[in-house]
């Protein structure tokens, strides 16, 4: 039985269980709503559910990403929703093309042009994202607040920013090129999964081929032997919480985009909430360690493709939130020390007696 | 300083900073919340001369009842180093869940017990799940939020109406306050005061809320003290969720009616005013009467707010968070000295 070492590093894989509950969601549509799979050419580029689990998830997976590091360092960012709500709001205020105008008429606001360049749109709200991560950062790392406090500071105050930003308003954005990141489509696939790849990419080259990666997760474990070690933990910290904000900021940009509006308070809602159980499902240890972007972004679709799902199968979007509160008693179920320990015993026993045949 | 030395026989001025320093760093935090209430709402007094009336002071109670319920519960969780993300959709499947079955012609006699009871059992399960599956606070209690929320919309996905003559009754009666003229209070803002003294006896004067203090600041200690853990953890939440679902009836009896999506992220102002009132969100350090400051504070940025007409309301959210930053600096500082010192 040679097979045994092979399955067990699968099964110890990072990826594993995250792919077996996209697995269980898929194998479930399979069943009952084989139209879940149907997919179609529009316009020259790919529809269908799937389709829409990539394009909706995306802002999700972004968020888990910069969520993954935070966690890793042993903190968490209850901010994200805000930082999101704030990039859109910076977005929506620079495209206002009203914005200066002596004379505000509906002709001019609601025509297809902006007031700054998309170029300056984007970096301004990337800046405003990241300076968001760079705050939180500081707080953390320097200030020395526990993350949940000095994150939960900007998911208060921070939705009251981007409403001062937009002047209370809920901005509608009539600027078409900006539609781009949340509407486009390159070679049939929706844009917004090419961001989510490119910045899974460069984050996984960042921290698996330098020794950020390695810091981060010696943060978690243990910051004060990390520090002893001469690791300067206070900048690894800084840099998860800012990359955390910048994530949310693209987050914010592709949201903004998708729904061609910023809504100051209702825009991300709960995102922090969603991204936090996206890494769960992703198995990254809550109290920090090792941990791995990829099955985040694998977590972030799961809890996507079982929303779509309720949605196929005639679960009101009311009673959702139940259905996902038992999504959650799985993931709780599946990753509590007891229940993975009674289940490793059950697969090693099998194993040993494998061994015995053999 | 003078603190240190025995060695001088210390002068009478030296004697009672001697004794007033450690009061200081021990209640620094607090008497700070209580000074930044007064000198705030004595400022907002000046400058509104309409605040200085008796009764808006008396509405910070009636205003605010709910949340400080919620923020009750919610320090003793926090005093166990947890967190309970659920308070405001429990509230909220309350409010629903009462006005359908007074609806559908319940006694009230029976539909607050049984609104009680369910507060109880969330708060039961959700501790259950938290302390025998190691399962983070945050993470169990997100699950009872979505969870409670959930059900509240499957219950209805409208606003209903209570027309109960009970609950009428107690939305309309008025309290006065004795001694001062024309002002009241509603029945429901003195649950919430008897509330708070039930929970100050709890926390400051038995058994059970000695364990509280001592699970916050060590779990692996208080275990090896043979205290128990498990049972005060589970009353905790339990006691959370019954908080909930009092709040829940003060929401219902305040509005008249009830709503799956009433209180949106009223967690989040529960937690700020518990962590305002110099609860630590570290577990072992903090009180329940910081926690009704705190709330008080909150109710007074509303109310200036109000009376300014002019101030937008996403003002409230940017001063609740700059206030609990201040807050939080000043607890860490204390914290540190009183390190030292001890």
């Amino acid at each position: 039985m040679k097979k045994s070492p092979f399955f067990k590093q699968i099964r110890e894989s990072r990826l594993f269980w995250p792919v077996v509950a996209l697995g269980l969601i898929f194998l479930f549509d399979a069943i009952y709503a084989p139209d879940f799979f149907k997919i179609g050419v529009l316009d020259g580029h790919l529809y269908g559910n799937l389709i829409v689990v990539l394009n909706d998830g995306a802002p999700l997976a972004l968020v888990a990403m910069g969520m993954t590091l935070v966690i890793a360092t042993g903190g968490v960012d209850l901010s994200v929703g805000a930082v999101i709500a704030i990039s859109a709001a910076m977005g929506a205020v620079l495209i206002n093309p009203a914005l200066g105008n002596q004379l505000i008429t509906n002709d001019i606001l609601t025509a297809n042009k902006t007031n700054t360049p998309l170029g300056i749109i984007i970096l301004a709200d990337l800046a405003a994202g990241t300076l968001c991560g760079l705050w939180n950062g500081f707080l953390v790392s320097r200030a020395r607040i526990q993350p949940m406090v000095a994150t939960l500071i900007l998911m208060v105050a921070g939705r009251g920013i981007a409403q001062l930003i937009t002047n209370g308003q809920i901005m509608t954005i009539y600027y078409t090129p900006y539609f781009w990141f949340g509407n486009g489509f390159i070679l049939g696939l929706p844009v917004s999964v090419y961001i989510v790849g490119v910045v899974l990419l460069l984050a996984t080259l960042l921290v698996r081929k330098t020794s950020i990666g390695m810091f981060i997760e010696a943060v978690g474990l243990n910051p004060k032997s990390t520090f002893y070690s001469g690791i300067n933990e206070k900048n690894i910290k800084l840099f998860a919480y800012t990359f955390c904000g910048f994530c949310g900021a693209i987050a914010g940009l592709i949201l903004s985009s998708y729904v061609k509006s910023a809504d100051a308070n209702n825009i991300g809602l709960s995102y922090e909430l969603d991204a936090i159980l996206a890494v769960a499902i992703g198995g990254t240890s809550m109290q920090g360690g090792r941990f791995s972007l990829s099955a985040s972004v694998v977590g972030a679709l799961v809890i996507w493709a079982f929303t779509l799902t309720m949605y196929t199968v005639g679960v009101p979007a009311d009673a959702l939130k139940a259905a996902k509160a038992l999504l959650v008693l799985v993931v709780i179920l599946m990753y509590s020390n007891q229940a993975r320990t009674l289940l490793t015993r059950l697969a090693e026993r099998k194993g040993a007696q494998h061994g015995i045949a053999d | 300083m003078a603190s240190q030395t025995d060695v001088f026989s210390p002068t009478r001025a030296e004697h009672l900073w001697l004794r007033v320093r450690p009061f200081l760093l021990n209640n620094g935090p607090l008497l700070i919340t209580i000074l930044v209430f007064i000198l705030g709402y004595t400022l907002a007094g000046l400058v509104y001369p309409n605040m200085q009336k008796p009764q808006v002071f008396f509405n910070l109670f009636i205003n605010n009842a709910s949340l400080l319920i919620i923020s009750i519960g919610m320090t003793f969780v926090v005093l166990l180093k947890g967190i309970d993300l659920s308070v405001a959709s429990v509230l909220a499947l309350t409010t629903i869940a009462s006005a359908v079955l007074l609806k559908n012609g319940m006694s009230p006699a029976l539909v607050i017990p049984l609104m009680l009871l369910m507060g109880i059992t969330f708060g039961f399960v959700m501790g259950s799940i938290h302390h025998y599956l190691k399962v983070e606070s945050f993470i169990v209690t997100l699950m009872g939020s979505f969870f409670a929320r959930g059900m509240g919309a499957i219950i209805s996905n409208l606003s209903v109406t209570i027309n109960d003559p009970f609950y009428r009754a107690l939305a309309l009666t008025q309290i006065p306050i004795p001694l001062i003229p024309k002002a009241y209070v509603y029945p429901y803002s003195i649950v919430a005061i008897v509330l708070l003294l039930v929970a100050i006896y709890l926390a400051f004067f038995t058994r059970f809320g000695r364990t509280v203090y001592a699970i916050g600041n060590n779990e692996q200690s208080a275990m090896l003290m043979g205290l128990p853990v498990a049972r005060t953890k589970i009353i905790v939440y339990s006691f959370s969720g019954f908080c909930s679902a009092l709040a829940g009836i003060v929401f219902s009896i305040s509005l008249s009616s009830g709503y799956g999506y009433y209180a949106p992220a009223m967690e989040m102002d529960a937690i700020a005013s518990v962590v305002m009132g110099g609860t630590l969100l570290t577990g072992g350090v903090g009180n329940v009467i910081g926690t009704l400051f705190g709330v008080l504070i909150n109710g007074t940025i509303i109310s200036i707010l109000q009376f300014n007409g002019t101030l937008s309301s996403w003002w409230t959210k940017i001063a609740v968070g700059v206030l609990t930053l201040a807050f939080i600096g000043i607890q860490s500082t204390f914290y540190s000295r009183r390190k030292r010192v001890g």
